[in-house]
């Protein structure tokens, strides 16, 4: 791999000379015996960028990412110096992703298990579907987010668009900022405090500094959809 | 019942003034099983010419009649080989009981074909008994993780299904077992409705980025179909190809579900027969006929239709609701079972309520331990090997060596409908209508 090169500390895959196939080969082969390491130089929005890893490395991507980055992440810890596009860490099963910037559409999309971290702001569908994945937001997440969400913390530092949390199962939602509107089924809960000891733990993780548990308020389902009842047909 | 005198209105015949009865009381739609009930153009409206002067046939038990089929190598290292055009559709655990899927696998494995997991998930008991097991990629991703996707011997990416094409799926909270609910990350005993549209990507374009990420997981290996319901069969199939499909598994609306509307599975998607033409059209336009395989599902019942899908450009067909039936379901030595639960064999379709008597499309233990999977595995490929044969039959009889020799020009149509739709002539004619 003539384009592998080893820095002081990692080893460097430079995508402006070596093809994507090549990078996710190498992080999918990577073993116990392989570096721990990587950095990824000239992503230039690559798609599928470190998709699929299933080791305890860190990768660190110098610049923007397309879609999927990270996607179906197993145990590694996968650092964007950038944006990232559509479905970041689709399917996360575990590990962490941290994206410096800002997120497209449907982040965390699906996550099973690890740590979505996002230091910017998230766009529509932030958490659909998720299954367990923590997702922290700096920011702001756009409509629709946690849509479907059946379990794991989404946690929202900004402000949250429309339809928030429409058709939740038994994630937790939680937003500092104003929430534009609630979705299906989804209601206002009380902040007790082992939510508060929640949100500080998931700050925490992410290292999202100064932001104060006090002012979250949670979200969740009121589970009066669970199972179909006439009276509550206007609610779909 | 009706005696003369007692003359019964063609528009509200008995089912309709019942349907209308039991939607004033419930005051919700029907939701069953099975496929569209309804008579729609199908396979059996054309027949095959068989061999005369200008053409000579093949001896029925001397002379090759081969059947196999490579599935996926366009793009995939290792795609799936096929001794037999015909696999299992998907059909997931939690609408079918862990037994009835092992019994599928066993079938399918027997006579050298696929199977195909579902809404919620790869279970130990169908990887372990399939040989070749293709793993389905849908909106709810219930199940779906990287471990599964690589144990996989193909991805099957689900867009719509021939009972529901632009719906979602659905497994009340009787079949929402603790496994079921497990696998699924969902509270037990909850109405399941999952999503109609995948949370991570919209329309075609996006599609071929997702297929990528899927390549890119599975290391380019893995064959990756793509499953729409059969609506506008032309551009799905040309959007398929462009997206990066290894084959287009089309299933028309005569498909089988486990659980939706009955206004769905009756009244949405064309049928089978309609979608075949435009879909092999599509390919041909694109120069990929044969390149990129497509699947036919929806009302596949015998040799016939085997060789019929085949003759009219499809590379293989898949089966859900007969494969159930060959398993046991709906069996007549079941007939008192279904009437307590107020059916009959035969007519049951309730497959959503989870009380089947023949253990198979039930969560419920006590009725999953009466479903030999041995024995339903052995009846399922007693039930392949038997429609082989009879296509193998047809075949020979139009003078081919192989099943996919079989062309349009072996068939003609009986009825108007089925001419048109298929493109062959009417019967005795040479006319096509609208050729």
């Amino acid at each position: 791999m003539s384009a592998l090169g080893s820095g002081l500390d990692a080893q460097e895959i430079d995508l402006a000379v070596t093809p994507l196939r090549e990078l996710n080969a190498a992080l999918h082969a990577v073993g116990e015996d392989g570096p721990r390491h990587w950095r990824v130089l000239n992503p230039r929005g690559a798609h599928a960028l470190a998709a699929g890893i299933d080791a305890p490395i860190e990768v660190d991507v110098e610049g923007h990412a397309g879609y999927y980055c990270a996607g179906m992440n197993k145990l590694a810890t996968v650092r964007v110096h950038g944006n990232v596009g559509v479905g970041l860490a689709e399917n996360i099963m575990s590990g962490t992703v941290v994206v410096d910037g800002s997120a497209s559409q449907s982040a965390g999309a699906t996550g099973h298990g690890g740590l979505v971290s996002i230091r910017g702001d998230a766009s529509a569908r932030c958490g659909i579907s998720m299954k367990g994945v923590d997702i922290v937001v700096r920011g702001s997440v756009g409509h629709m987010s946690a849509f479907m969400a059946q379990k794991g913390r989404l946690v929202v530092c900004g402000d949250a668009g429309e339809a928030l949390g429409d058709s939740i199962y038994e994630a937790r939602l939680y937003v500092r900022g104003a929430v534009a509107g609630l979705g299906a089924d989804c209601i206002e809960k009380e902040m007790r405090e082992e939510h508060l000891r929640e949100v500080a733990e998931l700050l925490a993780r992410a290292q999202a500094d100064g932001c104060d548990p006090a002012e979250f308020r949670r979200y969740g389902s009121a589970r009066r959809l669970y199972n179909f009842h006439v009276d509550n047909a206007g609610s779909y | 019942m009706a005696r003369p005198g007692l003359r019964e209105s063609a528009l509200f015949d008995r089912n309709a003034i019942h349907e209308i009865q039991r939607a004033a009381r419930e005051g919700i739609y029907d939701i069953r099983g099975f496929g569209a009930k309804r008579p729609v153009p199908h396979f059996d409206d054309l027949l095959f010419l068989g061999a005369s002067m200008s053409r000579y046939p093949l001896e029925g038990y001397r002379e090759r009649c081969d059947t196999d089929v490579t599935v996926g190598a366009r793009h995939a290292a290792k795609p799936l080989h096929l001794d037999i055009p015909i696999t299992i559709a998907g059909m997931s655990f939690g609408a079918l009981s862990a037994p009835a899927k092992e019994a599928l696998g066993r079938g399918a494995s027997e006579v050298g074909t696929s199977t195909t997991t579902g809404d919620g998930g790869m279970t130990p008991e169908e990887r372990e008994h399939s040989r070749m097991l293709v793993y389905q990629l849908l909106p709810s991703r219930y199940g779906m993780n990287p471990d599964d996707l690589r144990k996989a011997d193909a991805i099957e990416v689900v867009v719509g299904q021939g009972a529901k094409p632009g719906g979602g799926g659905m497994l009340l909270g009787q079949k929402i077992s603790d496994r079921v609910a497990e696998m699924r990350d969902l509270p037990k005993g909850i109405d399941q409705r999952s999503a109609c549209r995948h949370p991570d990507w919209t329309g075609p374009d996006d599609l071929e980025i997702k297929i990528h990420e899927l390549r890119e997981i599975t290391d380019w290996v893995k064959p990756i179909f793509i499953k729409v319901g059969a609506t506008r069969p032309y551009f799905d199939v040309a959007l398929a190809v462009k997206a990066g499909a290894d084959a287009v598994v089309l299933d028309g609306m005569q498909g089988g579900t486990a659980a939706t509307q009955e206004v769905f599975i009756e009244h949405v998607g064309i049928p089978t027969l309609a979608a075949i033409r435009p879909a092999v059209d599509a390919l041909q336009d694109l120069d990929v006929h044969r390149q990129v395989q497509l699947i036919v599902s929806g009302g596949i019942r015998s040799g016939a239709d085997v060789a019929k899908a085949l003759a009219l450009g499809a590379d293989a067909v898949s089966i859900g609701v007969a494969a159930l039936i060959a398993l046991g379901d709906n069996a007549p030595e079941l007939d008192a079972d279904y009437a307590e639960i107020g059916s009959a064999a035969g007519f049951y379709d309730d497959w959503h309520e989870g009380r089947d008597p023949s253990g198979i499309s039930t969560q419920d233990d006590e009725l999953a331990a009466r479903f030999d999977p041995e024995l339903g595995g052995r009846r399922l490929a007693n039930y392949l090997r038997t429609m082989v044969l009879e296509a193998q039959t047809l075949a020979r009889a139009c003078g081919k060596s192989h099943l996919h020799n079989l062309e349009p020009e072996d068939l003609v149509a009986l009825t108007l409908e089925a001419s048109a739709m298929a493109r062959v002539p009417l019967a005795g004619t040479s006319w096509v209508p609208g050729a």
